[in-house]
């Protein structure tokens, strides 16, 4: 007997339409799972997504660690044989900074009389929390990382993530020893932001690129090229004035922004373990009249009432 | 007298579990945070190539489970919505499997640009997902930067077709 003419002869018919059964109820059950999801922290599967992201921190710290060695060994020839001129421009860089350095110290004390005098709640320092980027999981359409930090450490999702530059992102998931940050430049992000030189509100959009979209500007000339653009912190996701860039005109005419978290690689971040400040504060501090953070006048001794009364 | 033949036997190990592993593997080596003369490593989509070769080597009941169990992988390791990346390879399975009898023995230009096609739609309807979850366009320019790298994998999935293709003599 042949062997087509066999037990496997009729194999054929059956095989296909097994594997379209196996693609339409895959194809159900990708699109039941496309509607359920989330990406943000209020996802049904969040604990799959951390288990994955625990799984996969570690082995993006065992690839990511041959690529720090070679960075650090250049880094070390490069500033072997650059010294000399590294040298000359930091002191350059110092004799320019001293006397901004000498500006903020004068303007920290003014500015401190200012708030004691009209009673100003400032935010309470925001502690943090330092980690490394151990994968840069970035896929169409997406765009995040891992780092090396999580809940042991006290991250939880919300909180901002910045490196020496700049705003990086936000923590979207965090399991024992991992986090993934959301990227300012994801699809899915969107930070509350202010124009320094005019203090005007915009949201800043991520779009994938590597220069997220300035929408909602409010007011008209407000901002143009150049202006540094900071959080603003509205909505009390992430505190006020964190650099986040500069802007410039898109090639669509848009206005976009140059993230200063991409002046160097993102290797080491803080993670700022931030709360909303109106949260912290109970509401009948808030609710205060300004002068109330003025301190009390001391009672005046007795010897200078009875001048003032025989001034009188 | 009975003649000796030599039957090449390929089993799921061989043309679906081993590539499947290469595609992870190969997706996280590309995750490593490193940057080559300023520019971050190319953002490809490796499933893609079974997606395609898949269905022209065997029409099999394994093969879309595990496209499944690589688009939930995607989801998970780039942060995604689940159920993106396994819509997005099993169309493609879908369309290709549809497709085979028309596909099978045709030349590589003739794949290629089944293959462009299939991957710019499925592509296109992931940006038209993604967009609408997000209720923002992502970028133009980006997306064309996440198919043309996906596109020269084109390669990879010739080859496949060409290794495994007719590789079992009970499916000839």
């Amino acid at each position: 007997m042949a062997f087509r003419d066999g037990p496997f002869e009729n194999l054929k018919v059956p095989l296909v339409w097994t594997a379209v059964g196996a693609v339409v109820i895959g194809i159900v059950a990708a699109v039941l799972l496309l509607l359920s999801d989330r990406r943000d922290g209020a996802s049904p599967y969040g604990a799959v997504r951390n288990g994955g992201d625990a799984a996969a921190g570690p082995v993006g710290g065992i690839l990511a660690a041959p690529v720090r060695f070679v960075g650090s060994v250049s880094d070390a020839i490069g500033g072997y044989f650059f010294a000399v001129e590294e040298n000359r421009r930091l002191k350059a860089e110092i004799k320019e900074l001293q006397p901004w350095r000498d500006q903020a110290i004068a303007l920290k004390n003014v500015n401190a009389r200012y708030e004691a005098m009209l009673g100003i709640r400032t935010e309470p320092a925001v502690p943090l929390a330092r980690a490394r980027s151990i994968s840069d999981a970035r896929g169409p359409f997406a765009r995040a990382r891992l780092i090396d930090a999580g809940s042991a450490a006290g991250i939880a999702v919300g909180h901002p993530v910045i490196n020496e530059h700049g705003l990086v992102g936000r923590v979207i998931g965090t399991s024992g020893n991992v986090s993934r940050v959301l990227l300012v430049t994801d699809v899915a992000s969107r930070i509350p932001v202010l124009v320094d030189r005019t203090d005007a509100r915009a949201m800043l959009t991520g779009d994938g690129s590597g220069n997220p979209r300035l929408e909602f500007v409010r007011g008209f000339g407000s901002v143009q090229s150049g202006d540094r653009i900071l959080t603003s912190g509205d909505g009390g996701g992430l505190p006020r004035g964190l650099p986040v860039g500069v802007v410039a005109r898109g090639i669509d005419r848009s206005w976009r922004v140059k993230l200063f978290s991409d002046r160097a690689a993102i290797d080491y971040v803080s993670v700022m373990k931030f709360q909303d400040f109106s949260l912290l504060v109970p509401p009948e501090v808030l609710s205060a009249p300004p002068l109330a953070g003025l301190p009390d006048a001391p009672p005046p001794a007795s010897g200078s009432t009875a001048v003032a009364g025989a001034a009188r | 007298m009975k003649r000796n033949v030599a039957v090449r036997v390929v089993g799921p190990m061989g043309w679906i579990v081993l590539p499947a592993l290469s595609c992870v593997v190969a997706t996280i080596l590309l995750a490593t945070p490193v940057k080559l003369f300023g520019l971050h490593l190319p953002e490809l989509v490796f499933p893609m190539v079974l997606a395609f070769a898949w269905p022209l080597i065997r029409p099999s009941m394994l093969a879309p489970a595990v496209l499944f169990a690589l688009g939930i992988f995607l989801d998970i390791f780039w942060a995604g919505r689940l159920g993106l990346w396994p819509l997005v390879l099993l169309g493609v399975y879908g369309v290709v499997l549809a497709g085979r009898p028309l596909l099978i023995g045709q030349e590589t230009p003739v794949l290629f640009v089944w293959y462009a096609s299939a991957t710019t739609v499925a592509l296109t309807v992931a940006y038209a997902i993604v967009g609408i979850g997000a209720g923002n366009a992502p970028s133009v320019l980006t997306f064309l930067g996440w198919l043309v790298p996906t596109l020269l994998l084109f390669p990879l999935a010739d080859r496949m077709v060409e290794r495994f293709d007719d590789g079992d003599v009970r499916y000839r």
